[in-house]
């Protein structure tokens, strides 16, 4: 079982049946797309290109693939997702990735460095900030590393929040924000010792009591999760 | 009109060019030509450079990128786009960010000739301070605090649907991305199209584009490989990754375009 995968089944998981979803490239994708196959058969698929209610048969490898077009429920364009569906408030649930996250739940997916002479140049923001603000509920899924949990952000390109609407998993455990905002360590998978997460954050991270420990994938859920991405 | 007429006559130097397609539809064959003819000087426009920029830029021909999100969906970066970034290579180019949400905006107000678009977003983040094109504003009702962005309203919008009719009307469906505003923003329009047919029949989600918002069309049966065009072609996913280790390195970049591009049309 790898570390993706175990991050993968724990953000399907998140996910209630009939929920509407604002599915990403990447391990969102299959996150989304594996609960769907599993305890949440009536989620309402949505890619930002333009597709809502797809049913794709396999893993899209871009978010406006052939497969999610013809699987939709309707087809609208990108001015009309994000203003009518994505900015008006519509999706229960927005995924999102980051290279780099901050204590309030900041994230940064533009540039690490510089702006002006960055030393990488990161894809940007997508529809990452209006998903950020306008998702009732947004779950970030990104690798545990001191790298990409940091004091200090090098770009905002979207905001947290605080609340219980705000989840962040990763491949060693799952941090929500605490009364005051602050991200705070809430479980940690099967195997993971608190220390291994704490050494993984660049900043001094508050351990919640009780700390609790996710059930480990199931057979059935791997399996399904293996399958999906074999049909790719 | 044969797409070399096409370009030559509808895109010069200098020029701010959007090749719209969002995913879907991209005018990568309408790219190549613009290649071939060595326009210069280019203010590119996209929301998704793609694969179709990052091509355009390694090749030297764009001075500034606006856009909202420079990935390889799924594969990972755009690499000429990064080289072009981290290292003015093969020259300096100036970036235009938005996220999604602003560049649709943006469009969209261009297609209605107003000087600007509102949005919620943008508040709090790093982008409102990089972008001179996006300013807090008030609501004159309400006083709610929202952004606008400014208007865009390219020199030459460029885009590939299915089919055209005898009399110049044209039909796309499928995906239908920011194309009819990047169109109805642009001063002049090019269309690239899989065919012609006598009469364009109703189907769902199909955006019609009446021949007198349009200058130039040109049939170019899968013009828009690797991207793809519904009921025509699937995305061609294996290119888009194969495109990660084409573009990593300069010569084998430069190597692919010589062989694939401008040895070829």
């Amino acid at each position: 079982m790898t570390p993706e995968e175990v991050m993968t089944v724990m953000a399907a998981r998140e996910l209630e049946n009939g929920q509407v979803v604002l599915v990403g490239v990447g391990p969102p994708n299959a996150a989304a797309n594996l609960a769907r196959r599993l305890h949440a058969p009536d989620c309402v698929l949505v890619y930002e290109s333009g597709a809502i209610g797809a049913k794709p048969q396999h893993l899209p490898l871009s978010i406006g693939d052939d497969d999610l077009a013809a699987t939709a429920d309707e087809l609208v364009s990108v001015p009309e997702m994000f203003g009518y569906w994505i900015g008006a408030g519509r999706i229960d649930v927005g995924f999102l990735g980051a290279a780099q996250i901050d204590r309030r739940g900041n994230i940064n997916t533009t540039v690490i460095g510089a702006y002006d002479r960055p030393k990488v140049r990161l894809p940007g923001a997508g529809g990452a900030p209006e998903i950020a603000a306008a998702a009732k509920e947004v779950i970030v899924m990104l690798r545990h590393s001191p790298r990409a949990f940091v004091e200090r952000l090098d770009f905002v390109t979207s905001l947290g929040r605080g609340g219980d609407a705000f989840t962040v998993i990763t491949d060693l455990a799952v941090l929500r924000p605490g009364d005051d905002g602050e991200l705070g360590l809430t479980a940690v998978h099967a195997g993971v010792e608190p220390e291994q997460v704490l050494a993984a954050t660049g900043w001094p991270l508050r351990v919640r009591e009780p700390l609790e420990v996710t059930e480990p994938p199931t057979a059935p859920e791997l399996e399904e999760l293996r399958a999906l991405r074999a049909r790719r | 009109m044969p797409l070399a007429d096409a370009v030559a006559e509808h895109v010069r130097d200098g020029d701010q060019l959007a090749l719209e397609g969002f995913t879907h539809l991209i005018p990568f064959a309408a790219a190549h030509e613009i290649l071939r003819q060595g326009r210069r000087e280019l203010a590119l426009v996209r929301m998704t450079p793609d694969v179709v920029y990052d091509q355009l830029i390694g090749m030297g021909c764009a001075r500034q990128l606006t856009f909202s999100y420079g990935g390889n969906p799924g594969v990972g970066s755009l690499h000429r786009f990064r080289d072009a970034v981290e290292h003015g290579w093969p020259v300096e180019l100036e970036v235009v960010e938005h996220s999604h949400a602003g560049l649709a905006a943006a469009y969209a107000a261009g297609a209605a000739h107003l000087p600007f678009g509102v949005l919620r977003g943008y508040e709090g983040t790093d982008l409102m301070s990089e972008n001179d094109s996006v300013a807090a504003v008030e609501s004159p009702f309400t006083g709610e605090r929202v952004s606008a962005v400014k208007a865009i309203n390219p020199d030459v919008a460029i885009i590939h649907a299915q089919h055209a009719d005898r009399r110049g009307n044209v039909m796309l469906w499928g995906l239908a991305g920011v194309q009819k505003e990047a169109v109805l923003a642009a001063e002049r329009a090019l269309v690239t199209v899989e065919e012609v047919v006598g009469e364009l029949e109703p189907r769902p989600h199909a955006v019609v584009l009446p021949a007198w918002v349009l200058n130039a069309i040109a049939v170019v049966p899968g013009g828009t490989w690797p991207s793809y065009a519904d009921g025509y072609s699937a995305r061609d996913n294996a290119f888009y990754a194969a495109w990660d280790e084409i573009s990593r390195d300069r010569d084998r970049f430069a190597e692919w375009m010589r062989e694939h591009v401008l040895e070829v049309g």
